[in-house]
């Protein structure tokens, strides 16, 4: 009963989307437009999941004191700093518990969280993604050796498009006579962005797409069940 | 010294390089111009060519975190959609992009003169959870997905929504999309189900994979890839933005990583010659 009614509810739910997708009037309509609405509902709910979720893990780790639990305590006291001036002063147009929070606004120019967001959460978000330049250098000197024949032409061609892809592309090639400007180096990265990686990403998505319809099949016709937890 | 001290020694090296080759072009610009392509072109000849007064969705489907390659791309295509008189609705699909839109749009502003109107040139409709059904709500009934814009305010209220009854009401839809949910949705759901032109601004890196969607069929109509596409729609608006500013510490990061990638090979390159040579030597 407890695998059963989850199966029967997914096979009714999937089906009906399905034959909805063919069959686009009264009721597959209106009942393709029910369940999507319900879909957003529930979606909804993942997000205070996740967020209790979050906090259950990180609670745990600080109380148990595990490894480097100070780095829990701080997103903790993070997302809790957070979650208080969202709630008391509101966001840009937002008002929160206490209004629009005039008088803090005069001192810090804008709204807390704003502030926080604005001033801490967007520098740090993207110095984390930047960080993955040094990663990239520090691999491209260890691991882009040449090998063999295939890695040869792989290095061949992620040196062009690096180089077709920075403003030296043009400095370097615009010599080139126009007659002959399908040697300049943007032009080369241009075919090869455009014929051989196009044809080969159609090649993947079509894969990817086989893939994705033959997993939902499994999950509508309960071959594939893992999405009940447990196992098979 | 041990390979392992070695191998750390030189990681440093190789980043303390890296860090003052992207630092002396932010101090000393070295002014050098990127080049146009058909692909961003394209997404500049739609909004280009989108009478005034049409009601345009521009989706914010990206965090902080890339906030250096997609930032540049919203504001001048904000500029843009502006300098056209077009109304934009801005949605988010990621749970901060609702703050960036809010930030785009402040910037942009200020160019301005903090003329355009809130509900009437703009609104920023926030956050809804559900990337693809999403889209297929707007689709059937604007409003039931957003009866609210951020500010609370009622959808009867905003001016610029009177006469979005559903996506078919949208002229374009650009989505800069930093991942999933993001503009394969876009692509699917607004181009493929209700016919919206679509154009897209994504990570360079992620920009290779949604390639197969320009096509004769228009299904993506013109990409921007990274910080150089918005670059070249800066130069296209005929200004220059964040975006070529930074092009210049980018290019001399390329070139510096093809150094190393040379560097790196004749390392190795000697590294297998020395091996051969002690092979012979141990072979007699």
């Amino acid at each position: 009963m407890k695998k059963n009614v989850p199966l029967i509810l997914a096979f009714i739910s999937g089906m009906l989307i399905l034959v909805a997708g063919f069959i686009p009037h009264y009721p597959f309509a209106m009942l393709e437009e029910t369940l999507t609405n319900w879909f957003m509902i529930i979606s909804s709910f993942a997000i205070l999941l996740g967020q209790s979720s979050l906090i259950q893990a990180n609670v745990t780790r600080v109380a148990r004191r595990s490894p480097n639990w100070q780095y829990h305590l701080a997103g903790l006291i993070s997302f809790g700093l957070m979650v208080a001036f969202g709630l008391l002063w509101g966001m840009e147009h937002t008002p929160g518990i206490f209004g629009h929070g005039e008088a803090v606004v005069r001192n810090l120019g804008i709204k807390p969280f704003d502030y926080v967001f604005e001033y801490a959460y967007m520098p740090l978000s993207a110095t984390m993604f930047a960080l993955l330049a040094f990663y990239i250098a520090s691999a491209a000197y260890r691991a882009f050796i040449i090998r063999s024949f295939e890695s040869n032409l792989l290095m061949i061609t992620a040196v062009i498009v690096m180089l077709g892809r920075t403003s030296f592309a043009t400095l370097l090639t615009s010599w080139i006579p126009q007659s002959w400007s399908f040697l300049r180096l943007p032009e080369i990265t241009d075919f090869i962005m455009q014929y051989p990686n196009t044809a080969a990403q159609r090649a993947i998505l079509i894969s990817a797409s086989l893939g994705i319809v033959g997993a939902s099949l499994r999950i509508i016709l309960g071959i594939e069940r893992s999405y009940l937890g447990g196992g098979k | 010294m041990s390979k392992l001290d070695r191998t750390q020694i030189e990681r440093r090296i190789v980043f303390l390089v890296l860090v003052i080759a992207v630092a002396l072009p932010l101090i000393f610009p070295l002014g050098m111009k990127t080049y146009g392509t058909p692909l961003t072109k394209k997404a500049y000849d739609l909004v280009e060519n989108t009478p005034p007064k049409s009601v345009v969705i521009i989706s914010f489907d990206y965090d902080p975190s890339t906030v250096t390659e997609l930032q540049p791309m919203a504001l001048a295509v904000i500029e843009h959609a502006w300098k056209k008189e077009h109304r934009v609705i801005a949605t988010a699909m990621w749970p901060q992009g609702s703050k960036m839109a809010d930030l785009a749009f402040a910037e942009v502003q200020k160019k301005f003169n903090n003329e355009k109107v809130y509900g009437l040139d703009y609104v920023n409709l926030g956050y809804k959870v559900g990337g693809m059904v999403v889209i297929q709500g707007m689709g059937r009934n604007f409003k039931t997905v957003f009866p609210k814009d951020t500010s609370g305010l009622d959808y009867e209220d905003i001016e610029l929504l009177r006469p979005v009854k559903s996506l078919r009401d949208i002229k374009y839809v650009v989505s800069l999309s930093a991942g999933d949910p993001g503009l394969r949705d876009w692509i699917m759901t607004a181009k493929g189900k209700y016919d919206v032109p679509v154009a897209g601004g994504t990570t360079a890196v992620s920009a290779p994979g949604f390639l197969p969607y320009v096509n004769d069929q228009n299904q993506l109509y013109g990409l921007m890839g990274g910080m150089k596409a918005a670059a070249e729609y800066e130069l296209l608006l005929g200004y220059e933005g964040s975006a070529s500013l930074n092009m210049n510490p980018q290019s001399v990061a390329h070139i510096l990583i093809l150094i190393l990638i040379a560097i790196g090979n004749v390392k190795a390159w000697r590294k297998r010659k020395a091996d051969a040579k002690q092979g012979e030597v141990k072979n007699g």
